[in-house]
């Protein structure tokens, strides 16, 4: 009896021990929060969007392209796929927009569908709209066109 | 029981049919007047209260479905203020027009009655019928409601997206497309569109 008490406290005591050790000042913390846990901060206005109908350059060759307009209200679930009004095969005689491209119809053993592939099928998973924004941090990304150009020796 | 009020009819019939002796036929004239006044008014009255959206979301069909998604799109709150209700975009503003819908509008009160939309499986089950009642007749009017708002002759092509000009000045211009042909789902969420024209 004595002795599973002890045990018991000991261990207790060794707990607390260990989550004063985990515990760090708080200006030590970096968080995204910035205001108390009980405070709801007001929200930063929402930006617009770029809608300025002009493509964008892509960074490499696999990169999905961005949207350059906006999609407010685009519905895309089980019923209906709004993109594919204007980005199916059918429709780009109407409204002008680039056909989604061939790859859009593969599956992944790289068979042709008949319709867009179900992998494809959500297409803002992989495309985005764009702001007008500063960047968050700094982007150190270098073109492969860049990287060629600064390995390859000076021919003259 | 029956009797008694078989004879209480009769006697209205009765007073009803004799010719009036004590009336002038002026007094007549003018108080069938006055009352097609007061019928009529409270008849276009009526109407008036069945032409506001607190009408429309009294019922939890148009309530909990319709009224929900409307409330996440550009004509419920937008940088101009300026609101699209439910009449708006749904009951002519022409008088017969309107004459017609509110007929049409009997079949909802059956829909309520029976119970054909008052789950929300129901009502996305059926939403593809819907639509398309509401598609036909805008398509039909020419897209009178939208028009009523968005006026095409003075829409500023310059101001709009390229997108957007593009469309409206060419197919829209000529008259070959009307609104309702490119912009379905501006309002609620749109049914399973596989067939649809244009989808
Ligand atoms: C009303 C027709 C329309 C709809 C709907 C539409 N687009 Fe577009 N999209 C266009 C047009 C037209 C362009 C060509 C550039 C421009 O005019 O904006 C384009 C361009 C793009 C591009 C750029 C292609 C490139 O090569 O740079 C992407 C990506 C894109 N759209 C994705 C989408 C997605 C994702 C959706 C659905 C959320 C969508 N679009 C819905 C008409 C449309
Ligand atoms: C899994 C990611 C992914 C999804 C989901 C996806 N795309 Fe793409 N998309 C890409 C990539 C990567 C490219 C560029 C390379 C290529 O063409 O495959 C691209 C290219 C495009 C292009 C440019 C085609 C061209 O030839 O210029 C359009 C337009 C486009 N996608 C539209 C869509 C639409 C609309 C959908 C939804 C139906 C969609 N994408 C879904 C990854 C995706
Ligand atoms: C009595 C309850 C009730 C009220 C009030 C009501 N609705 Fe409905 N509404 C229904 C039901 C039920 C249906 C489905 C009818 C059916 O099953 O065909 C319906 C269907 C509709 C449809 C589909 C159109 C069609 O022809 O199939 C529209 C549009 C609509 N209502 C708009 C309105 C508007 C606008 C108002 C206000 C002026 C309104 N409703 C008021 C119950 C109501
Ligand atoms: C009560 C007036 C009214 C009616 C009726 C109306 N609208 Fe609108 N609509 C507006 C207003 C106000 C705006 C927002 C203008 C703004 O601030 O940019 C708008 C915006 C729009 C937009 C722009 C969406 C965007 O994302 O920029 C489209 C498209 C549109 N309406 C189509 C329609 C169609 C189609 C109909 C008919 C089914 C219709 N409207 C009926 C008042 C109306
Ligand atoms: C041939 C197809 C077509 C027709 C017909 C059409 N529109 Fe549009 N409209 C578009 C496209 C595409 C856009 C831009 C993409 C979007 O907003 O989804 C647009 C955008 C708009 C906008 C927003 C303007 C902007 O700069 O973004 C309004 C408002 C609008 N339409 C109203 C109408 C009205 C009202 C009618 C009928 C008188 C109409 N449209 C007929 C295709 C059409
Ligand atoms: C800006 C115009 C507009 C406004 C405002 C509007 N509707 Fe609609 N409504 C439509 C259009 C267009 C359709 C045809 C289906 C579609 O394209 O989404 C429709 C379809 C419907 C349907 C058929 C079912 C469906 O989802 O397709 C019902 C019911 C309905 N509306 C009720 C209402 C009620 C109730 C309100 C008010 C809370 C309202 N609507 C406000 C334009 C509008």
């Amino acid at each position: 009896m004595n002795a599973r008490k002890l045990i018991s406290m000991v261990a207790l005591l060794g707990l607390s021990f260990s989550i004063m050790a985990a515990s760090v000042p708080e200006d030590k913390i970096d968080t995204l929060r910035l205001a108390p846990l009980n405070v709801e901060p007001t929200p930063p206005a929402m930006q617009q969007v770029i809608n300025s109908d002009v493509k964008q350059v892509r960074n490499y060759p696999m990169q999905p392209p961005v949207i350059p307009h906006k999609i407010d209200g685009y519905q895309i679930d089980l019923k209906v796929n709004k993109c594919m009004q204007c980005h199916a095969r059918t429709s780009t005689g109407h409204s002008q927009a680039p056909m989604v491209s061939v790859t859009h119809y593969m599956d992944r053993d790289n068979n042709f569908l008949a319709d867009l592939s179900p992998r494809r099928y959500f297409c803002t998973q992989c495309h985005a709209p764009q702001l007008d924004a500063k960047l968050l941090v700094e982007n150190d990304f270098v073109d492969i066109d860049h990287l060629i150009k600064a390995t390859k020796p000076a021919k003259h | 029981m029956l009797a008694k009020l078989f004879e209480k009819l009769k006697l209205v019939w009765t007073v009803v049919n004799r010719p009036s002796v004590h009336y002038s036929l002026g007094f007549l004239t003018l108080g069938g007047f006055v009352a097609g006044v007061i019928f009529w008014g409270g008849f276009n009255t009526a109407l008036e209260v069945t032409n506001q959206e607190k009408f429309c979301i009294g019922c939890h069909e148009m309530e909990n479905n319709v009224y929900q998604e409307l409330q996440s799109t550009i004509h419920f709150t937008n940088r101009s203020g300026v609101r699209a209700t439910c009449p708006d975009c749904h009951v002519p503003h022409n008088w017969t027009d309107k004459i017609a819908r509110k007929m049409q509008a009997s079949k909802e009160v059956w829909g309520k009655v029976f119970g054909t939309i008052n789950t929300r499986e129901k009502f996305e089950a059926k939403r593809r019928e819907l639509a398309e009642h509401e598609w036909e007749r805008l398509k039909a009017n020419d897209s009178l409601e939208c028009r009523n708002c968005h006026n095409f002759d003075y829409m500023d092509f310059t101001r709009q997206s390229k997108r957007a000009s593009q469309m409206h000045s060419t197919s829209l211009a000529s008259g070959e497309k009307t609104c309702i042909d490119c912009h379905k789902g501006i309002a609620h969420q749109l049914p399973d569109m596989a067939g649809v024209e244009g989808f």
